[in-house]
């Protein structure tokens, strides 16, 4: 009977979509509808094959078909962020690679949001969502709730990734720095994240632990947050049933902040708080020991939930916005520092007494060299929320090397970790294919953030430095172009150092890939009991 | 203009007084008297149920009897 009902709405979809496609105004509308309808047509004719079969489910099983699709998906999607960024850095670096046959589609402008949702969205998105799933499983004591609603979870994130990217090159977009996805694809957003909120929600109200571990504390607050982040931020009338484009609700100063509420608070909820569900699991996991202290990290939680929110007026200094809200922005920004310096020495105290391991395990010193770069960036983010250092670093390349010593630094690497954490295990390995490879990827990595990072400063207080010059006149000393010429040397120093990063990842897609190829299966401790 | 002022002001003060003090709850809470067994024995439930889950006819799988 749910097959049928799954039948029918499938065969709708797709027939609905087709006739979007027929209608279409433009060309990112008439591709991403057309993608619809193939998705569509596929799920049914999966659904269609597996009508007589029996379903069983094991409910003395984790479900972890969903964790392993998850894990490649965030491999995949990471390699693909990471190249497209390489692109653009050289396309900053070298103009002429903006070719002219590609205008329109392959140009930076195109290609910009392309990378930003591909490394936040579809790298740390994916590394979310299959975390939170590994981890609340293994934390409840419970299979997964809801069924296969697990795998349209996963699948739905899939087809939003793959209709913002193609939507994005073709010019589809409600130009909202990370909420470019168009009015359609923010209603399939809100429909997989609520499915993703049931799924988690439900596993943790059936739990069998008595209290809820703190990791899914940051995990759910990163569900809801986002959940009405995305929502609020989002409020757009279509100017038509058949295509992409929309108006915003609000307008002036007021969206501008709702903007820069959504997008700091992304990176304070996606970015920070999910990936603190990661840390506050993976690394206590690795290194074979509780949490330092679990008051602290209590208070860690509540902290900065309640900091948080507040911050997002700093992107917004010396602009249209009311004195008195920027100034809440950059103090609240600044009192933040505490919980995350609380947080970043809770990470790091939970190996003291197993110190050595950083010495033989280049999983564990990928995770810990995450957590420096999480104290290093939340040091580096409220001292240029300061307005006075801001009036310097805003519209500098500075914002862009802080942005990826957070992003590259902190969720690339416990990422990375997760990711090797995991793969022997979902696939009931002996042990990861080979260390070795893991630390040449540590190093790629960290030399490839140094560099990108320290040239970004470089690059940034430079172009601060020349845009404010005024001579003995008053007059300015540098036009635009100058600092454009200046910056250089700086930017191919940056491309050089995302070229490593992506180096390091293909290497451990690589190692992944063995891992689960070559590695003998892990035998289980009670098969190699001798029989008597 | 009017509803602006008002919820300006009880923003900025019953608001934000009620949101200090659920913070300062919060912290007392953490380190009531006896919440140490507690916290000890969550930050440790990561090590258990690690391949498969709780069996169903025991609620609390790793309590063990005083």
């Amino acid at each position: 009977m749910w097959d049928y009902l799954k039948l029918v709405v499938l065969g709708l979809l797709a027939l609905g979509a087709a006739i979007a496609a027929n209608y279409a105004r433009d060309l990112a509308y008439q591709v991403n509808a057309v993608t619809v309808m193939l998705a569509a047509g596929i799920t049914f004719l999966v659904v269609l094959r597996g009508m007589d079969e029996v379903k069983t489910v094991n409910r003395n099983e984790y479900m972890d078909g969903v964790v392993r699709a998850g894990v490649i998906a965030t491999a995949f999607w990471g390699i693909v962020g990471f190249l497209v960024g390489v692109v653009i850095a050289s396309q900053l670096a070298w103009p002429w690679l903006n070719f002219e046959a590609l205008q329109g589609m392959g140009n930076f402008g195109r290609l910009r949001p392309l990378h930003t949702s591909a490394v936040i969205f579809a790298f740390g998105g994916n590394a979310l969502i299959m975390s939170s799933f590994y981890i609340v499983q293994r934390t409840s004591a419970v299979r997964l709730w809801g069924g296969n609603l697990g795998w349209f979870v996963f699948w739905g994130w899939q087809l939003v990734i793959v209709l913002a990217a193609t939507g994005y090159v073709l010019g589809g977009t409600q130009s909202k720095e990370y909420a470019e996805p168009v009015w359609y694809v923010d209603i399939l957003i809100t429909v997989v994240w609520v499915a993703f909120l049931a799924v988690f929600a439900g596993t943790l109200m059936k739990r069998k632990e008595p209290h809820i571990y703190v990791a899914n504390w940051f995990l759910l607050a990163m569900i809801i947050t986002i959940a009405m982040l995305h929502l609020v931020n989002n409020m757009a009338i279509p100017v038509s049933f058949f295509g992409s484009q929309s108006v915003q609700v609000t307008s002036g100063v007021q969206d501008a902040m709702i903007q820069w509420w959504y997008g700091h608070n992304a990176v304070g909820f996606f970015l920070t708080a999910g990936f603190l569900g990661m840390m506050y699991y993976f690394v206590p996991k690795q290194a074979e020991r509780p949490v330092y202290s679990y008051k602290l990290s209590i208070i860690h939680f509540w902290a900065l939930i309640f900091l948080y929110i507040w911050a997002g007026p700093h992107h917004l200094h010396y602009t249209a916005l009311p004195d008195w809200a920027s100034t809440l922005g950059m103090v609240f920004s600044v009192i933040l520092w505490m919980p995350s310096w609380g947080g970043m020495i809770n990470g790091l105290m939970t190996l003291s007494g197993a110190w050595d391991k950083l010495r033989t395990d280049p999983v564990i010193r990928m995770m810990v060299v995450s957590i420096g770069f999480y104290g290093m960036s939340t040091f580096e983010g409220p001292m240029m929320s300061i307005k006075a250092v801001n009036s310097l670093s805003h519209y500098t390349d500075w914002t862009i090397g802080h942005v990826h010593s957070g992003a590259l630094g902190w969720n690339g690497m416990i990422t990375f970790g997760a990711l090797y954490f995991l793969t022997p295990r979902l696939w009931n390995r002996d042990g990861l294919y080979s260390l070795k490879l893991v630390s040449w990827h540590f190093w790629l990595a960290t030399i490839g953030i140094v560099l990108y990072a320290s040239a970004m400063w470089v690059s940034g207080i430079m172009e601060g430095l020349m845009w404010r010059e005024v001579d003995a006149n008053g007059y300015l000393v540098n036009a635009f172009a100058d600092t454009v010429a200046a910056k250089y040397p700086m930017n191919v120093v940056r491309m050089l150092g995302g070229l490593l990063f992506l180096s390091g990842a293909v290497i451990m897609c690589y190692n992944l890939w063995m891992t689960v190829r070559a590695q003998p299966a892990k035998v289980t401790s009670h098969a190699a009991v001798p029989a008597e | 203009m009017e509803t602006y002022s008002t919820l300006r002001q009880f923003a900025d003060s019953w608001a934000l007084l009620s949101l200090f003090l659920i913070f300062l709850g919060v912290i007392v809470w953490a380190f009531r008297p006896g919440s140490r067994k507690t916290h000890d024995d969550v930050a440790k439930s990561i090590f258990r149920n690690d391949k498969a889950p709780a069996p169903a006819d025991d609620p609390k799988p790793h309590v063990k009897e005083a």
